[in-house]
């Protein structure tokens, strides 16, 4: 296993972290404790003494670190990778990320200096998703499973399948993103049942941006399970798309737990942050099914003719 | 007397132009010879919500100024009156009267990490001094929907800063993002004829010239009530705004 590649996993780590913070903002309300940026109450935003980091402070000033610390190790994934990486697409991406993550760092001060406008935090919300999946698809093709040349299952219905669920995710991402940002949250306050009944019986702008998201719960998760149903169905035994397959349906059953609870513990932060945090996963592990079940397409491998099932041994370990 | 019974109940969140049109160009001072006055008391019908406990853990010094602990100040009563009630004439000056605006402050201070005073009013153009008397950092925010939001810190005891309000609305709410219990509500209007209940929920709009207008009183949990009062040369009209409990919101 490469340096490169571990250093990349360190990466979205560190950025899973940084959407934990970035969760616990907006879940606290703490979005505009730091009125000012790049700096923190007039003082250089490292020398902030440890002491004043009070109330919604310790949310939006640890954001703003762990957030300069994922931009500097994009810094150095991008030149490291322009080092050492043969394939031109590969260091591309790296540079596509240290962009995504200097336009993040951006968004996050515009939406402080202008107070929060929806369309800017709800950018910096999605940008944020791909920021994440940029990481992990460079970690994902820096694997040795990735580089080691060989059969790979060529399953163009899969491809299909995964392509539509990681676009359903992401389009379910954002309308979470807009639920949050516009305040729109508790819009519905029951569940399952809007207001007692399947539809609701009123519409009100958040009303039907909330429900959108309730909807997009229910099409992810049918995408999902068809998703996982088709590779328990024709590549069980191929462990590098079975693997994220299962984790998928776990990362969807616990979000729809969460989702739950958000509702009914009144945005309790926690919760609402892990909520956040956990749909961050269950993109982050379709995008990776997706990406395998695309990798016969990429150079270093041929179609698996053996029958699904015999699989040669050089390639049950995919990273 | 003519004193109607209007409406009820409108949500704490609902801000709202004063309606006070700019002044005519024949626009004259009130006379004081005829000028009435318009007092009253805000009472409560049946049982309020207790004020939830504030948890202020997550600031040392929040904590240390307040040992025995605070309580959430939206709901307050003395003498059987409702406090923190802004009333004011909604409706009703037209454009007859000229007013001149207060050069002196009114003052909003952030002392034991809370507001001080929790609702206030001020007159459109008027100074509204903001002070840190606190030894910890606030952030100032106003969200007002007619008027200029803004968001500033104050990180050091002692810090003054003054803003005016360009427009009328009622209420510009103004909370502390880092000390998330702290919120006070400003009114503000194009005239003087505006109060906050105090003790025994008890207002008093004096120097009000002749004419019919609507009343309105402000409460930030319990909504909006309005009366409609006929005032003559020189009359005292007593005014009670009756806010039903059960309309309490946000607990």
């Amino acid at each position: 296993m490469s340096w490169l590649h571990r250093y990349a996993k360190l990466l979205v780590v560190v950025t899973v972290l940084l959407i934990t913070a970035g969760g616990m903002v907006t879940s606290t309300d703490s979005g505009l404790s730091v009125p000012d940026w790049p700096n923190t109450y007039g003082w250089f935003m490292f020398s902030f003494p440890f002491s004043k980091w009070v109330g919604g402070i310790f949310y939006e000033h640890s954001h703003r670190l762990i957030a300069s610390s994922v931009g500097f190790l994009t810094i150095g994934l991008a030149v490291w990778t322009a080092l050492v990486e043969s394939r031109r697409w590969v260091r591309n991406l790296a540079w596509l990320a240290l962009g995504a993550v200097i336009l993040q760092g951006v968004l996050g001060g515009l939406t402080v200096l202008f107070l929060l406008p929806p369309p800017i935090s709800i950018g910096h919300a999605g940008l944020a998703q791909i920021f994440f999946c940029l990481t992990i698809t460079v970690a994902l093709v820096t694997s040795p499973g990735w580089r080691r040349a060989g059969a790979r299952v060529d399953d163009p219905t899969l491809r299909r399948i995964a392509v539509f669920t990681t676009a359903a995710i992401y389009v379910q991402i954002l309308l979470g993103a807009t639920m949050r940002h516009t305040g729109a949250g508790l819009a519905i306050p029951t569940f399952p049942l809007a207001f007692g009944h399947l539809l609701p019986p009123v519409w009100t702008p958040k009303i039907a941006i909330h429900f959108a998201h309730r909807a997009g719960a229910v099409v992810v998760t049918g995408a999902i399970l068809a998703t996982a149903g088709h590779v328990w169905a024709h590549q069980r035994d191929r462990r590098e798309l079975l693997r994220p397959a299962l984790l998928l349906v776990l990362f969807l059953i616990t979000q729809v737990t969460l989702g739950a609870f958000v509702v009914l513990s009144r945005k309790q932060p926690d919760i609402n942050t892990a909520h956040v945090v956990n749909g961050a996963l269950v993109f982050g592990t379709s995008l990776v099914l997706t990406l395998r079940s695309f990798r016969v397409k990429f150079a270093g491998a041929t179609a698996l003719s053996a029958p699904v099932g015999i699989v040669p041994d050089a390639l049950g370990a995919h990273s | 007397m003519s004193i109607a019974f209007a409406c009820g109940g409108g949500g704490q969140s609902e801000s709202q132009k004063a309606a006070s049109p700019a002044a005519a160009p024949n626009a004259k001072k009130v006379d004081q010879a005829t000028a009435g006055r318009i007092s009253g008391k805000v009472l409560v019908d049946g049982t309020l919500p207790p004020n939830p406990v504030i948890k202020m853990a997550s600031d040392p010094v929040c904590l240390h100024a307040n040992p025995n602990g605070l309580t959430d100040q939206s709901y307050v009563t003395s003498n059987g009156g409702l406090e923190n009630v802004f009333v004011y004439i909604k409706d009703g000056l037209g454009q007859e009267y000229v007013f001149e605006t207060p050069t002196s402050p009114v003052t909003l201070d952030q002392k034991g990490c809370t507001y001080h005073p929790h609702v206030l009013g001020v007159r459109v153009g008027q100074p509204v001094q903001i002070v840190n008397s606190d030894d910890t950092l606030h952030n100032v925010h106003a969200m007002p929907e007619t008027n200029q939001e803004f968001n500033y810190g104050q990180p050091i005891n002692g810090m003054k800063s003054t803003v005016t309000f360009t427009q009328p609305e009622v209420m510009i709410p103004i909370k502390c993002d880092v000390h998330n219990w702290m919120h006070a509500y400003i009114g503000v209007v194009s005239h003087p004829y505006f109060a906050v209940t105090g003790d025994g929920g008890t207002f008093d709009l004096r120097d009000v010239p002749p004419g019919t207008y609507t009343i309105e009183a402000w409460h930030e949990k319990l909504g909006t009530l309005t009366q409609t009062v006929t005032l003559g040369p020189k009359d005292q009209k007593q005014v009670t705004f009756t806010f039903k409990a059960s309309a309490a919101s946000g607990n």
